[in-house]
């Protein structure tokens, strides 16, 4: 405290702030805040390894004592076992599908939804747009009631479209608000070009908005993709056979069986979060910022 | 509104074709004199129509049904529905296990976001710090951020396996508990996990915050002889001011309407009603007892719950923008 404030008035204190480290006194700041880091990496991180240790155990090491990280019959068992029973194997198709279906879906939508909200003016834009809002806070347990006579009334139980259609539910809101904010931040004199030398609407959106707006576009899919493939429980409620089960609900159904095989459980669990751990690697920097600033501002 | 102009309440009118686009656009593209007045205030709807046909069939048709239904007896499974006034309203509303989800579930969310917040403004101070080399922050944050890459399923096994009795917490805690069985320490349990959860989505956002906050605020503080606690109260926090307040009511909102999947995965809602959320509870109604009458009016409480936040959250954001 002492030492920032005898620092502050003389002039080399810019240089203090660019390289810190040179500054001796600085030591025990920089020790504390790497005690937090590292308490904060344990209690982020250890479960997560010990997840991925677990899946490469064997099922009677798993709750051995005293625990290790790494055993001797260290192998990829768990994970074959997962990969060759075709019936673990349709949980994934089905995740895949559904999630990607939904992200072509909700992006095609939402492009023409932020496309009316970001360049027309209309009467009823503002109560929409408030609909469209709130329509996010709705809890998912008020409309499963109702929404399974629905979902029968539409002969969608237990099919893909039922659930496709599902989670349009709650990604649109989210896309179409940042897509809108995103097409807000383009130039109207861009598109209104079009217009003006007579193209359509679509032409307008289609050649000129959506390809400046991929930015825009991946991150709102990144997400979409992401609801999707976590969804649980319209997952659980939707769907009766086996061969519709999501990965979610087929992680459950593993813990259902009465002896635990806990390794392939983790087995499974990780297969099933590489998909968003793979989008998480490729679009980092928008996971750090986009994504939460948007969410965050609507 | 909605009348004339043929092509326009046809596209209007389709059911869903997000695929292909509403004919308005091509219409106006081969007659661009034609395009009336009356045309130009359509062409937006049918550029939502998509959307609002979603939104209508699948979300407002069934809030109006749930509302419907939790007046009303014989409901959904049953051919003749009977109209039964708030009884089932009072019926929940007077109903003890109503009682401990509720309390069950203001507790679990409550300490849940105060502790994402905490969590999270911490984590994103100590990575924004000057102290730490860009790469070890780099490094740090995707560790941070890792619990928020797992879907609730997954969160649910790995906890119960880190937390079964003879498993790996236990061990090394040298303690002998049940943690996810026992009525006493269920409820804290599942929301340590929750917390686990939920942190990085407060961590990242603020991070962002804190990284918008112009740096010589600081340095004027600085040459004020503000120490380093004093920065923190009267630069760090009222520059997130917003950013926190919107982050808090965003995960009241969440946390009190999503927490099924992670309740429904680890406790059930046991033992002993101990974990009992408003969500496990409506769920049970309908779907293990098939009260959907009963169901529907706890439904609709919670969906007042959730409004009111909604409420409070849209128009900070308002204020926000103003």
């Amino acid at each position: 405290m002492t030492a920032v404030a005898t620092k502050a008035p003389t002039p080399k204190n810019p240089k203090y702030q660019q390289n810190p480290k040179n500054s001796a006194r600085d030591i025990p700041a920089r020790i504390f805040i790497w005690i937090g880091l590292l308490a904060g990496a344990g209690f982020a991180g250890l479960p997560v390894l010990w997840m991925l240790s677990s899946s490469f155990k064997s099922n009677r090491e798993i709750f051995e004592f005293p625990p290790r990280l790494l055993t001797e019959s260290f192998s990829f068992d768990a994970y074959l076992a997962i990969l060759s029973d075709p019936s673990r194997l349709r949980f994934f198709i089905n995740s895949y599908v559904v999630a990607i279906c939904v992200t072509i879906l909700t992006l095609v939508v939402a492009i023409h939804a932020a496309y009316a909200f970001s360049r027309f003016t209309f009467r009823m834009k503002h109560p929409l747009k408030l609909l469209i809002i709130s329509v996010q806070a709705v809890p998912p347990i008020t409309v499963l009631i109702p929404y399974f006579g629905i979902i029968v009334a539409l002969k969608m139980y237990d099919t893909y479209p039922g659930l496709i259609f599902t989670y349009m539910l709650f990604t649109l809101p989210y896309a179409i608000i940042m897509m809108t904010s995103y097409m807000n931040s383009l130039p109207r004199e861009l598109d209104e070009a079009v217009r003006v030398d007579g193209g359509s609407s679509m032409t307008a959106l289609w050649r000129v908005l959506v390809p400046v707006s991929v930015p825009g576009i991946v991150s709102v899919g990144v997400y979409t993709f992401m609801i999707a493939w976590n969804e649980y429980l319209f997952a659980l409620t939707l769907t009766s056979s086996e061969s519709m089960r999501t990965v979610p609900i087929g992680l459950q159904l593993l813990m259902g069986q009465h002896s635990f095989q806990w390794n392939e459980i983790m087995a499974m669990s990780i297969l099933g979060s590489i998909p968003v751990l793979a989008l998480f690697l490729f679009f980092q920097r928008f996971f750090m910022s986009g994504l939460t600033s948007g969410a965050v501002k609507n | 509104m909605i009348t004339p102009l043929a092509s326009e309440p046809a596209s209007t009118a389709r059911p869903e074709g997000p695929g292909d686009p509403p004919p308005s656009g091509t219409s106006a593209a081969s007659a661009p004199r034609r395009r009336s007045h009356l045309g130009r205030a359509l062409e937006p709807l049918a550029f939502l129509s998509p959307t609002l046909i979603l939104l209508a069939v699948l979300m407002v048709l069934p809030i109006v049904l749930v509302i419907g239904y939790a007046f009303m007896d014989n409901v959904v499974t049953n051919p003749d529905p009977e109209f039964v006034g708030p009884a089932n309203l009072i019926e929940i509303a007077t109903d003890p296990t109503f009682h401990i989800a509720l309390r069950n579930t203001v507790v679990f969310t409550v300490v849940s976001v105060v502790a994402h917040m905490i969590l999270g403004l911490t984590f994103a101070m100590l990575l924004n710090s000057k102290r730490v080399s860009v790469t070890s922050r780099a490094v740090l944050r995707a560790i941070y951020v890792m619990p928020w890459l797992f879907t609730v399923a997954v969160i649910a096994v790995l906890w119960r396996m880190l937390l079964a009795p003879s498993g790996v917490i236990n061990y090394l805690l040298s303690t002998d508990v049940e943690w996810l069985a026992d009525p006493r320490l269920a409820l804290g349990t599942v929301t340590v996990i929750n917390i686990w959860a939920g942190y990085p989505f407060f961590m990242v956002s603020l991070l962002a915050g804190l990284q918008g906050i112009p740096g010589d605020l600081y340095e004027a503080a600085r040459v004020d002889g503000a120490s380093p606690v004093q920065q923190f109260f009267h630069v760090t926090l009222p520059q997130l001011r917003q950013i926190i307040v919107s982050l808090l009511l965003l995960d009241m909102i969440w946390t009190s309407a999503q927490q099924f999947a992670l309740i429904w995965m680890t406790t059930g809602g046991g033992p002993l009603s101990s974990t009992e959320m408003l969500s496990t509870y409506t769920y049970k109604l309908a779907f293990d007892d098939y009260e959907f009458g009963l169901a529907s009016a706890s439904a609709v409480l919670v969906l007042l719950v959730s409004m009111v936040l909604a409420f409070f959250y849209v128009r900070h954001e308002k204020a926000r923008e103003s």
